[in-house]
């Protein structure tokens, strides 16, 4: 886990939505990436590496690492490259 | 038969990305009267450098940045050029004739064209050190992205280290978005900067920009450390990152260490060309360290050694986002006037022009280009146990032993090791893989070899592809035959 990733609070104009993840009611701002969203949120690790099992997260938020892969309403998307919408049900693959 | 002309997925020129080179070229080829095609995966044109805000994030009236002016006008001449734009479209197959896979929100799309321009641009390049795959560890050039798409920065106190143009201007702007920068670790020392100057003079403009960011981080009191790279991230106190950085010698030796506690860590040493499509097309290669490491060769118009495939922008060595704008603009002209289309003295005469405006914007490019070039001595010291593949968790030590194994090039120690072969394709160890392959033999990068090109050209979810919107997996390439 690392601290959470800060938004921009002056001059920005965002609207609030919600979302699950992992099961629990959080909330976000609709457009921006589900990555960012999390982040913002303290959850920076988003998966555990297949033979070492040390935490991962988002490092190159272009949809090129594929460490922030997620489930994204049921199936497996990139969240760096997923834009966060009402309702959407996150769940990180561990 | 259909007549092509009336077939909507036909056209005459595609354009694989919609950063710069991208716009540039679809916007030159349909003035010529071509019917172009653009495609890229993003929801918006502008590519790496002229992001756009998300729909629904908005900023106040009158704040906007010199870049985000550029995207707009971009933007609006593409609009305006009568090119058709496939936005949020992930391109993962491409083959001979030019047939153009790709993957939308509404499924699999296809089309067919009969000159193809790459505009594909770069991803980044970070060596390997120990606690790079640490949360909170994360690229400089990605950071640009949470930056100017998200407005956010990776946490309250960031440490900003690497090399290249992109560090003045991500410790400005994480200062601007309320993040305290605290320190900027530049790999370049004065001397390095004070070679570039020269051929950064040709475009005063972009120098006074990078000015302005140096002006922005000294009044902010940042501490500014030249020769410095980061040693080590470790897990420290209250879920923060602790930072061990040394300066460099001038024999490479790094001297005293020194920590640094922040919450995030950006950090990048350069861009990569991305070579996937003209590897997959099997396009002739070179070996360009001083333009960013492996790239297509092109002629002066951009083309390849593949009939009718043309390439542009950063994706054929980093030249920077003004230099991809002109060259897209040279290659759209050109690939219409190999078409047939429109008339050729014309636009040969634009050619000439846009060449001009090219050359200045080049040099300064090509300046910010040798200052981000691999350095040896910093794959030199990736330690043994640290992950080189984030994928597969593939140390160097285990690229080294495939090497005294008998393995000579990179296709080789990814059969046998599985770096590279992970979900990322070997986008973030390549370069760090190739190095160590290399080095361990004392041979050149070109004796080391680069990946045998493979679709899908980008990770795309294999049961997306087949219709079946359920749980979806990551195709893994197959290995190269050895
Ligand atoms: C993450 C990142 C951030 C950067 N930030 C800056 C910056 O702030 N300032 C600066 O001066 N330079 C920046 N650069 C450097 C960059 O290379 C610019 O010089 C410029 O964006 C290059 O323009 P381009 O058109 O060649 O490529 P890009 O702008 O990179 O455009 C390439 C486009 O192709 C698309 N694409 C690639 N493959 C596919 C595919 N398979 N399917 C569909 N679409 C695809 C991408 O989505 C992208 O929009 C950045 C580079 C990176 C990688
Ligand atoms: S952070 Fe790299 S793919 Fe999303």
């Amino acid at each position: 886990m690392a601290k959470a990733y800060l938004r921009e609070g002056k001059e920005v104009h965002r609207v609030p939505v919600s979302f699950r993840l992992n099961g629990a009611q959080v909330s976000g701002f609709a457009g921006e990436s589900v990555a960012a969203a999390l982040g913002a949120l303290g959850l920076t690790t988003l998966r555990h590496a297949p033979r070492s099992g040390d935490a991962r997260g988002a490092f190159c938020l272009m949809g090129v690492c594929q460490e922030c892969l997620c489930r994204i309403d049921g199936a497996r998307r990139e969240a760096c490259r997923t834009p966060l919408r009402a309702g959407m049900e996150v769940e990180t693959l561990g | 038969m259909a007549d092509p002309a009336s077939d909507p997925s036909r056209f005459d020129i595609a354009v694989l990305g919609a950063g710069p080179a991208g716009v540039g070229a679809a916007v030159t080829a349909a003035w010529a009267g071509a019917r172009v095609l653009v495609i890229d995966e993003a929801p918006q044109t502008g590519g790496q450098v002229y992001r756009a805000l998300p729909e629904g994030i908005t900023l106040a009236p009158g704040v906007r940045s010199l870049e985000a002016a550029e995207g707009a006008r971009q933007r609006a001449e593409l609009e305006a050029s009568g090119a058709q734009l496939v936005t949020d479209h992930r391109v993962w197959m491409v083959s001979e004739g030019f047939r153009i896979e790709a993957l939308g929100p509404q499924g699999p799309a296809k089309w067919q064209a009969d000159r193809l321009i790459a505009a594909t641009g770069t991803h980044e390049r970070v060596v390997p050190f120990p606690g790079w795959t640490l949360p909170g560890v994360l690229g400089l050039a990605a950071t640009t992205i949470l930056m100017k798409s998200q407005r956010m920065a990776p946490g309250r106190r960031v440490l900003v280290a690497g090399c290249g143009p992109l560090l003045a201007y991500v410790a400005a702007g994480l200062g601007k978005i309320g993040a305290q920068v605290v320190g900027v670790a530049d790999l370049a020392g004065p001397a390095d900067w004070a070679r570039a100057l020269p051929r950064m003079l040709a475009r005063p403009d972009l120098m006074a920009r990078g000015a302005g960011w140096v002006a922005q981080i000294a009044a902010r009191r940042v501490p500014y450390l030249p020769r410095h790279h980061v040693l080590r991230a470790e897990p420290g106190a209250d879920d923060a990152l602790r930072v061990t950085l040394a300066r460099i010698g001038r024999d490479g030796r790094p001297g005293p260490e020194r920590l640094i506690e922040a919450d995030a860590l950006a950090v990048g040493h350069g861009l990569v060309p991305g070579t996937e499509l003209t590897r997959l097309l099997r396009a002739a290669h070179d070996w360009r360290p001083e333009r960013g490491g492996w790239i297509a060769r092109r002629d002066t118009e951009f083309r390849t050694s593949v009939p009718g495939l043309y390439l542009v922008g950063d994706g054929g060595g980093i030249s920077g986002a003004a230099a991809a704008w002109h060259q897209g603009r040279v290659a759209g002209l050109a690939a219409a006037r190999a078409a047939g289309i429109g008339d050729a003295q014309i636009l040969s005469d634009r050619i000439t022009l846009e060449r001009r405006a090219l050359r200045a914007a080049e040099g300064f490019g090509r300046a910010m280009s040798a200052i981000m070039a691999p350095r040896a001595p910093l794959y030199a010291a990736i330690p043994a146990d640290t992950p080189v593949c984030r994928c597969e968790d593939v140390t160097r030590a285990e690229i080294e032993a495939a090497v005294a194994a008998g393995a000579t090039e990179v296709n080789q120690v990814k059969h046998w090791t599985r770096c590279g072969m992970g979900p990322c394709q070997g986008r973030m160890c390549g370069e760090a893989a190739a190095e160590i392959v290399a080095a361990k033999q004392g041979a050149s990068r070109v004796q080391a070899g680069l990946w045998t090109g493979r679709a899908p050209l980008r990770p795309v979810p294999l049961a997306d592809l087949a219709g079946d919107f359920d749980y979806a997996d990551i195709p893994i390439p197959k290995p190269a035959p050895l």
